[in-house]
């Protein structure tokens, strides 16, 4: 007998987890090795059907609604990921698969994209789904009066047709080679026309599952889709998500079995409950990551050395395991996660200098000066600690920082964007050219640095916007690349932390061996990827 | 004696019912100005509902056009009066939230929808809680008084004493170890659901009530002991005494009647609590209840909403003191008469 044939026998359960252990260690294998196979292999199973799935999310609001516009917490992207789909679908490698869409083709300067729809897909309404549908969706966010959040998304879109009863046509005035991923956006969720319009209001969507109750900032239960059109998915029968915001609430229901799985685990408590035999731990890096964006345009961080010298009296090791109490990955000052595509892997990793910083600090003229940074508990949990641990190892570099404690309220109005320096945070997102777009390029609406002038920011710029439209990935790799470098270098953003999705995972559930991190609860999508074992 | 109380009370009709007017136009009176300091302390928090709503990423017109639709571009005044009249009409307006996007008010919900049933779980939980406690307090304190100073009085007052010194949160937590971690009697979420059945509904409740218990049955219990305690030295009960009375039946006879006044107040504190008190015990159970929806509206600064649910919380206080009053006068004949 190999360990082919253990694993084989222990999928089919033949053999315990006791005897398998034994006989994998007759075979030369030590026992956490054995373990982690034997985990694998069952995870590795082939997926069964049945079962209520009960997951406990820390999200959720008496405010939220079904109008996928107004989508912004974990809570509404589970659900509608859950009910509905979109074009396009982000997998568990990180890549953009079609959804909805069958096939597409995109010009050869990335400018016009045709997508070809399945066929025969239905809304839980028994209407078919056709391009219609899909431009009704699409004008939900666009036009404006539109107060969509993902309106900025789709701006760059100047025309949509239909050019067959199951073919749309998108013509974007710049090229983006990554369009597809735009549209994988948890907002572009496809709904039933109705007269010329999105119909959000009924909750129909062609998801695996049908909404069967939705009570805003408790619970939404879902049936399952008889007619799904993916075959190998949405193996449950029936679906709660239930809004569990305070940590000790969610962490004491699956502890005490009244939910499958529930994300945002608390760091300090991450041990106890992995102590739970029956409870594994799941840990994804995400593309999460805590900022202090330093404000280019006002003094005294309109000098470069100044900046450098900030980024280089920044204990990063020290935040990451204090902070996050090593439940996370160092920053580089630039937004791109290490788990995701084109992540400048090259680069080395900037690490705490006080000499270094010294002589930056020395060369912009500023020894023993005092800088001002505002926190706050709003900009992330454990940001007035994080200013302080910065305080700290900047005292080493000879850099004086008195950190400003914001009020929580208003912060986001009253202090970001406003202040010189401050703590902030970005949930990252899917691509590079995305994530840019966001906060870093010249013309972003939220470019927290104010960093758009300069010969290295029109640098940067100009090779983002040149990467965004090129097709071919190695070239893009290269400039996207350069482009993280100088971001790093000379950009406002002090970076020094990205953060791990942690989820508690009863052992009575299945998921695939590899969770995608773009989301937390493997991309949202786990009501339709995971299952009984 | 029995003479003089019955012209007292023949003459004194009048006066109880003018008492009870007077009270309740006070009330009225308090609501109004309750409803002044509420619009306009509202108008006084830091931040924007537009902002707070559409989130750190909102561009600075979007806002613009959110708070126009909502008219908060409208004069304070202006917006009062109308807010007041539609309360007075039943209408609490609608809440800013759950507006489409890129629609009008037509998809918001009305204040009242959002709050009916929540109001009906807070109440829910309120009355579970109250039956527990109310008599469970009486006996307790009633006892308590009968032996007093003996073993059994220390014992209730030490145990009723340490349940109210905890933070609700901590007897929560001990209750969820005890009897949902170790022996899964009750389950750690009460998150009901509209259309639970009765029994369901108190099955899942029975841990918030039960920690709302133990958070206020010392108060109550120890006033009814006090009260009753108080009375026991007046010559009445010495004469009662005399008469050849049991313990009980004085205590229950004759010191029970005149001790219900501030007894009854000391209840309706506690049940006023319990409706506008129990944020700490609806998050640590997942209740959905209106302490939740004031929370979450003050973070989103959903203003109606906020409003609507201060108010209940109000007429919820007044009303409950207002009761108050009127069992301790219609119970205790002498402040019928003040001098």
């Amino acid at each position: 007998m190999d360990i082919k044939d253990l694993e084989k026998a222990a999928k089919e359960g033949k053999l315990d987890r006791r005897d398998f252990i034994k006989r994998a260690a007759a075979l030369g294998l030590a026992a956490p090795f054995a373990t982690s196979l034997l985990s694998q292999s069952v995870h590795a199973a082939t997926p069964k059907r049945g079962g209520k799935f009960i997951m406990g999310t820390g999200h959720g609001s008496t405010t939220d609604s079904l109008d996928p516009a107004t989508h912004e917490n974990g809570f509404m992207q589970n659900v509608v990921y859950t009910y509905a789909n979109h074009l396009f679908e982000v997998d568990n490698e990180g890549g953009v698969i079609p959804e909805l869409a069958e096939s597409y083709e995109a010009s050869t300067d990335a400018k016009t994209w045709v997508i070809k729809l399945r066929k025969g897909v239905e809304f839980h309404n028994g209407k078919e789904m056709t391009a219609e549908d899909v431009i009704s969706s699409m004008n939900h966010h666009r036009g404006e009066d539109s107060k969509s959040a993902a309106k900025s998304l789709l701006v760059a879109v100047v025309e949509m047709k239909k050019t067959g009863t199951h073919e749309v046509t998108f013509k974007l005035n710049d090229g983006n080679a990554d369009f597809p991923y735009i549209l994988s956006d948890y907002h572009f969720a496809i709904m039933p026309d109705f007269k010329g319009a999105a119909d959000w209001q009924a909750g129909f969507g062609t998801g695996g599952y049908i909404i069967d109750r939705f009570e805003p900032g408790v619970r939404a239960t879902f049936k399952r889709n008889p007619n799904y059109f993916k075959s190998d998915r949405a193996h449950f029968d029936e679906i709660e998500t239930i809004a569990l915001v305070d940590t000790t609430s969610r962490q004491n229901a699956i502890m005490n079995r009244e939910v499958h799985a529930i994300n945002r685990v608390d760091p300090k408590t991450v041990h106890l409950l992995g102590r739970n035999p029956s409870l594994s731990i799941l840990e994804v890096t995400g593309t999460l990551h805590y900022t202090f964006p330093m404000r280019v345009t006002m003094a005294p961080f309109d000098n470069y050395d100044l900046r450098m010298a900030v980024k280089l009296s920044v204990d990063r090791e020290a935040l990451v395991q204090k902070i996050l109490l090593g439940h996370g990955a160092l920053g580089n000052d630039h937004p791109i996660s290490a788990t995701q595509a084109n992540h400048n892997s090259d680069m080395p990793q900037r690490a705490f200098d006080p000499d270094k910083a010294k002589y930056h600090l020395k060369k912009a003229g500023m020894e023993g000066a005092t800088l001002d940074l505002s926190t706050s508990e709003a900009a992330f949990s454990g940001a007035v600690d994080a200013a302080l641990l910065i305080k700290d190892s900047a005292s080493k570099a000879g850099l004086n920082i008195n950190v400003v404690r914001e009020p929580k309220d208003g912060y986001w109005a009253n202090v970001w964007n406003k202040k010189a320096w401050c703590a902030c945070y970005w949930g990252g997102r899917p691509t590079v050219d995305w994530m840019f777009t966001s906060a870093y390029l010249a013309d972003g609406n939220w470019t927290d640095t104010d960093w758009r002038t300069g010969p290295a920011a029109d640098k940067f710029n100009k090779l983002a916007l040149a990467a965004r439209s090129e097709l071919d990935s190695e070239k893009r790799r290269a400039m996207y690349y350069e482009a993280q470098e100088i971001v790093s270098d000379d950009g406002g953003a002090l970076i020094p932390m990205f953060a791990n999705n942690i989820h508690a995972v009863s052992k009575e559930i299945g998921h695939p061996e590899k969770l995608a991190g773009n989301w937390e609860f493997d991309g949202n999508k786990n009501a339709e990827r995971w299952w009984f074992v | 004696m029995g003479l003089i109380r019955d012209n007292r009370r023949g003459g004194t009709v009048h006066p109880v019912i003018r008492t009870i007017l007077q009270r309740l136009g006070l009330g009225l009176v308090t609501l109004f100005v309750v409803s002044l300091i509420l619009f306009s302390s509202v108008e006084f928090l830091p931040g924007d509902f537009g902002e707070a709503v559409l989130g750190q990423a909102a561009l600075p017109e979007t806002v613009a056009a959110f708070r126009k639709e909502l008219g908060l571009d409208l004069p304070l005044h202006e917006r009062y009066f109308e807010w007041l009249g539609g309360i007075l009409t039943g209408d609490m307006g609608n809440s800013f939230s759950g507006r489409g996007s890129s629609g009008g008010s037509d998809r918001s919900r009305p204040v009242i929808e959002l709050l009916a049933p929540r109001l009906a779980n807070t109440l829910f939980l309120a009355s579970m809680a109250a039956i527990i406690s109310v008599p469970l307090a009486l006996f307790l304190g009633i006892t308590a008084a009968l032996y007093r100073n003996s073993i059994y009085d220390r014992t209730v007052n030490a145990l009723t004493l340490t349940t109210i010194s905890f933070p609700e949160f901590f007897v929560a937590y001990l209750l969820i170890l005890g009897l949902s971690s170790f022996t899964k009697i009750f389950p750690s979420l009460a998150n009901i659901s509209p259309d639970a059945l009765f029994w369901d509904r108190v099955y899942l409740t029975a841990l918030p009530a039960l920690t709302l218990t133990l958070v206020i049955v010392a108060h109550m219990m120890r006033m009814t002991r006090a009260a009753i305690i108080n009375l026991m030295a007046s010559p009445y009960i010495e004469m009662a005494d005399l008469k050849g009375a049991s313990k009980s039946e004085i205590i229950l006879r004759h010191a029970l009647p005149n001790a219900w006044a501030p007894i009854v107040t000391v209840i309706a504190f506690n049940l006023a609590y319990l409706v506008v008190g129990v944020v700490v015990v609806e998050v640590v159970f997942v209740y959905p209840g209106v302490g939740q929806l004031m929370v979450d509206a003050v973070t989103t600064r959903d203003v109606p909403v906020v409003q609507g649910c201060a108010m209940i919380f109000a007429a919820t206080y007044i009303l409950l003191n207002l009761f108050a009053d009127i069992i301790s006068i219609i119970t205790n004949p002498r402040l019928l008469h003040p001098r």
